[in-house]
């Protein structure tokens, strides 16, 4: 088995605020990230599958398509985008970067070619925060 | 012989920002500025790097005590950018488009009457990790 990992990235505004609480309860919980007119981060995406090197390519799956497929059902929705406000698998949720992976996940997930399997999202808010999801 | 030492210091800040010019109408903002035109806003994850460039004091040894000048932009910069919007809650960028150039330029007015002026400043701003702009050039 080996893991091949693609990165790509994309920019983002956002704030965190639960609209159930207070704004003193927001500021309180989510401090500076709480910020009603928003703030924003360079998000780093990386996507790891598994798989056995095909015979006749010698990849588990071609990188090319792989970034592609980022592209096209993630960060092209993301990117430059309001992540409360402009992205559809998102409303209703909390803008975490720990939901925003297992939501990349869910929209990753459905488009890996069946010869390989989805097996871990890094994402980076910063370069000193990132998350990690394994689909479980 | 010159003795001139440049000393940098990195601090780095998170914000939210927009490229729109209102004397453009919709379809000019669009096609100039992009997906970075988006009405929601999107944002960075900026790196500010600060040049101070003069000849290291004779007691201490320092061009300048790298905290001070550490401090001096955590008060006046890092406060006021940070987890902002720098189009709605920046006073500078009201009337000023926010590009990377522009906040250059206005972090670099905002710390030059506070470093002293034997010494040569220089901000350098990272937009993203290939877009960083320098002021002065």
């Amino acid at each position: 088995m080996v893991y091949l990992t693609r990165l790509e990235h994309f920019n983002a505004a956002h704030k965190l605020y639960n609209p159930l609480w207070s704004k003193e309860k927001n500021e309180a919980v989510f401090g500076e990230c709480a910020n009603e007119n928003w703030h924003g981060h360079n998000f780093d995406l990386y996507v790891t599958v598994k798989g056995i090197p095909d015979e006749n390519t010698g990849f588990i799956m071609d990188a090319k398509k792989l970034s592609e497929i980022i592209q096209q059902h993630v960060t092209e929705k993301l990117d430059h985008k309001n992540l409360n406000l402009d992205v559809e698998f998102l409303k209703g949720k909390m803008c975490s970067t720990e939901n925003l992976v297992i939501e990349i996940w869910k929209q990753l997930q459905p488009h890996i070619p069946a010869n390989v399997a989805l097996h871990s999202l890094k994402l980076y808010e910063t370069p000193r925060i990132y998350v990690e999801y394994f689909g479980e | 012989m010159n003795e001139k030492v440049a000393v940098y210091r990195k601090e780095h800040f998170n914000a939210a920002h927009r490229l729109h010019n209102d004397a453009f109408d919709e379809a000019t903002n669009e096609k100039i500025f992009g997906k970075c035109n988006n009405p929601n806003f999107h944002g960075h994850n900026y790196d500010l790097i600060v040049k101070v460039t003069g000849e290291p004091d004779k007691q201490t040894g320092f061009v300048i005590d790298l905290k001070e000048l550490s401090d001096i932009i955590k008060v006046n910069i890092l406060k006021r950018f940070d987890h902002k919007n720098l189009n709605l809650d920046v006073t500078e960028f009201k009337n000023l488009n926010p590009t990377a150039e522009n906040i250059a330029i206005v972090i670099y007015k905002l710390l030059r009457p506070l470093i002293n002026s034997k010494f040569d400043l220089q901000v350098r701003l990272y937009e993203t990790e290939r877009n960083f702009v320098e002021y002065p050039a």
